[in-house]
């Protein structure tokens, strides 16, 4: 077979002039057509370019790293430049939002809205694990756990507006090792009634929303038991974060068994302090963000002294 | 034509240039044609005048659209993402009318074609245009035909150097209007005047300045008409669509051959045609071709070498219109011996009525949306996370984002209303929930978008529903728009 193979034979053909590239098959022969010129130029054009761009940028892989190019350009340092400007277009606003008193936010509904953006933003790293991406917490669907809070609702444990808002971020609930900390303590009533007393109890509380008939007995126990903290007539008090049991929003689920379960064995849920944490502007943001969610309350300025917390924070 | 075997777009060999065939290249032949006046020239200065004045004072031209909108009659604000036309104005949403304008400009093509062949290769293209004003640049300082070939010829010496530096120091000039007249179509044409000289426009005006001056500067006054014969796809696309009803500039070679001088045919009458071979028609040819070698991709249809034509048979005694507008078919009657049939029977013909009425249904079409249109709009969003929120006292309460579109340049406030949900009643912004209505006034300002989010509350009990939000301008003409929405209730399980 070898021996049967021809030498290319390079010839010109007579219809173009062109030489041929010495190949044929079954008497099919390619021309050596040469290159058109500006095709050539463009890739001496070509050579040239990348011989300053080798010079000029980050080109040689080597073991460690690419050589690094006169200009000492490269895509990290691109980025760090777009980050420290796109910081420094914030400093205004973060600076205008330490400086103003969250009670006073939203006058200025320019910063307002900054405010909330910045929020959102932080919300979706920091809170979407318990409260869901839509802050709508245990709520979001039926299979949830309960217990996390929807943040939409006009249902507040401790408060709505936005300094009572910005205060649950700043110390949690329930937070140990702050002293400030919003604290409230269902205590549990295992072995303290009988069944017939808790049936009646559940009655009760079910009863301010009219979901259950009044039972008498449940009335004695709820009045000397719970009354203190829930109300009498089950509206819940916020100075003590006691929920509102009259209306439609359980944290724990509304249905008997787990009304009934809440009375036995409560669960008390706990949320982060936030100081420390994240800044005192990044938590401003988010308390404005929670607040424009649909549930949020105006700010009724009340007769005590004006808390100092904001100023305090460095 | 003269042998009809040949497709229009190849060339015999020996058209192929003068390189050999070890040569594939083919070297340019320099063109420059001659001076000649003559109807077609007219038509084609009258064009000229007609396009450049259209082009260079259309972004001066100042429209009254009150205080909050530009005065400038054509603006394409990209900044603003808004497009004005005189009395139109034109948003993002609505670029369906910029897409059905092109459409509109591909079948006019199409339309002119059918009817008056390459007319638009001949006369409006800016190729052609630019060519003919460098051209004119040409002859204003190197003198006509002659002289230029003589002064290319010329070995570079100081006046040589002189001349061309003067030559491409006004192409450059030229070329420079050209890039800056572009840019007044995108921004305040007196501003950015101002703004340009002093240095304070942005980078982008420079350097669109910079690119198109650069590409006038070569296509204009250097490649000219190998932009028509290399590049561009128009004349592959003509040569798809031309047929033998299609208005060509065609030489009536059953006239004119056989080609000899008047000596010639005085000599011996009747062995000669009306061709004197006296080669004018070739002098004038802005691209440099001969008409008498057939239809060919690089002739444009300017006509010009019908006015060279038209003059030498006058001067010779002969009937004009050896070389003229023609269509394939016409030339085969005539040379067959019937009458020149009058061109406007070209136009009337099916194909030329059936793009003619395309192209009117399109405009017509186009002219009644504009008509019709409101310039009030609305879209609801629902909030999809969460779908509904139940709120305290039982009640449900849905979220919408809504936007009001203002697209007058005024501001007005609107109306926007609940249509359906009985029961349900909104809030949105300054209103609380206190306040909540079945309607709510909205102010958008002029020539703006307004998003708002609106909360919709029903009492406890009340079924999922469709309803819709309305919205009404509170002005005299009170238009409006609609939005169809769903009211999502929490499900049985909860």
């Amino acid at each position: 077979m070898m021996a049967n193979r021809k030498e290319p034979v390079q010839r010109i053909d007579e219809a173009t002039g062109t030489k041929t590239v010495g190949h044929e098959w079954d008497g099919i022969e390619e021309l050596d057509t040469p290159m058109p010129r500006w095709w050539l130029w463009t890739f001496y054009l070509c050579i040239l370019f990348s011989i300053v761009y080798v010079v000029l940028y980050p080109a040689w892989p080597m073991l460690e790293k690419a050589t690094e190019g006169t200009l000492g350009w490269s895509s990290r340092g691109d980025l760090a430049n777009e980050i420290s400007v796109a910081d420094q277009a914030r400093t205004t606003v973060n600076e205008q939002l330490a400086r103003i008193p969250i009670e006073r936010l939203s006058e200025d509904s320019a910063l307002m809205q900054q405010a909330v953006a910045g929020g959102r933003a932080a919300f979706l790293v920091n809170c979407v694990q318990c409260h869901g991406s839509g802050a709508a917490g245990s709520m979001a669907s039926s299979s949830l756990a309960k217990g996390y809070p929807n943040l939409n609702d006009d249902d507040w444990l401790w408060g709505g507006d936005l300094k009572a808002i910005e205060y649950t971020l700043t110390h949690g609930i329930r937070q140990q090792g702050d002293e400030k900390t919003r604290f409230s303590q269902m205590p549990g009533f295992t072995g303290v009634f009988d069944d017939a007393q808790v049936e009646g109890l559940v009655d009760h509380v079910l009863a301010f929303s009219g979901k259950a008939k009044p039972s008498a007995v449940g009335a004695e126990l709820y009045a000397n038991n719970c009354a203190s903290c829930h109300g009498a007539n089950g509206l819940g008090d916020r100075a003590q974060g006691a929920p509102n049991l009259a209306d439609a929003i359980w944290l724990y689920g509304g249905a008997r068994s787990e009304v009934r379960r809440q009375i036995l064995a409560p669960r008390n849920g706990m949320m982060p302090k936030w100081e420390g944490r994240l800044d005192p502007v990044t938590i401003k943001m988010l308390a404005a963000y929670v607040h424009s969610l649909g549930g949020g309350e105006d700010f009724v300025e009340v007769a005590e002294s004006p808390a100092v917390e904001v100023d305090e924070q460095p | 034509m003269n042998n009809p075997d040949v497709s229009w777009t190849e060339h015999s060999r020996s058209d192929l240039g003068s390189g050999g065939p070890e040569e594939l290249f083919e070297k340019r032949k320099q063109v420059h044609p001659q001076r000649i006046d003559g109807n077609f020239r007219r038509f084609k200065w009258l064009v000229m005048i007609a396009t450049l004045a259209i082009y260079y004072i259309t972004p001066w031209l100042r429209w009254d659209r009150g205080p909050f909108a530009p005065d400038q009659a054509v603006l394409v604000d990209l900044a603003n993402r808004r497009f004005y036309m005189f009395g139109i104005e034109i948003w993002p949403h609505e670029f369906y009318f910029v897409a059905g304008l092109l459409i509109m400009a591909g079948i006019g093509l199409f339309l002119v074609t059918s009817a008056v062949g390459r007319a638009w290769c001949g006369y409006a293209c800016p190729q052609t245009v630019w060519t003919d004003l460098f051209q004119h640049v040409d002859r204003f300082v190197d003198g006509d035909r002659n002289a230029r070939m003589r002064l290319d010829k010329a070995p570079w010496g100081a006046s040589k150097i002189a001349r061309r530096s003067f030559k491409w120091a006004i192409y450059l000039f030229i070329s420079f209007w050209t890039g800056g007249a572009w840019i007044m179509y995108f921004a305040d044409a007196p501003t950015l005047t101002a703004d340009f000289w002093t240095g304070n426009a942005a980078a982008i005006a420079y350097i669109t300045v910079a690119i198109l001056t650069l590409m006038t500067f070569t296509l204009g006054g250097f490649m000219r008409e190998q932009v028509c014969i290399y590049m561009c796809p128009w004349p592959r696309i003509q040569s798809a669509m031309l047929d033998e009803k299609s208005l060509l500039v065609t030489y009536k070679d059953w006239r004119g051959e056989k080609r000899g001088s008047v000596k010639k045919s005085e000599k011996s009458p009747g062995e000669y045609g009306d061709c004197i071979d006296c080669n004018q028609c070739v002098a004038v040819c802005p691209t440099g071709i001969d008409i008498r070698e057939g239809p060919q991709i690089g002739c444009i249809t300017c006509g010009l070498c019908i006015d060279a034509c038209d003059r030498v048979m006058s001067e010779v005694g002969r009937p004009r219109g050896l070389i003229d507008y023609a269509t394939l078919d016409d030339c085969d009657a005539e040379a067959a011996g019937a009458e020149p049939r009058p061109v406007w029977k070209t136009l009337l013909r099916p194909r030329t009525l059936i793009y003619f009425s395309i192209w009117g249904g399109i405009g017509l079409a186009l002219l009644f949306a504009l008509g019709t249109r409101t310039h009030t709009e609305l879209s609801a969003a629902a909030d999809r996370n969460p779908p509904f929120m139940l709120m305290s006292d039982g009640s449900v309460r849905n979220a919408f984002t809504l936007k009001i579109r203002n697209m007058e340049s005024r501001p007005r406030t609107f109306t926007v209303a609940l249509d359906g949900l009985d029961g349900g009643v909104m809030w949105s912004g300054t209103v609380s929930r206190d306040n909540a209505a079945r309607a709510l006034t909205i102010a958008v300002e002029p020539d703006q978008t307004k998003p708002i989010r609106a909360y919709v509350v029903a009492p406890a009990g009340t079924a999922a529903a469709d309803f819709a939000f309305t919205v009404t301008s509170n002005d005299e003409q009170a238009e409006t728009d609609r939005s169809e929405v769903r009211f999502v209730v929490p499900g049985a399980e909860q």
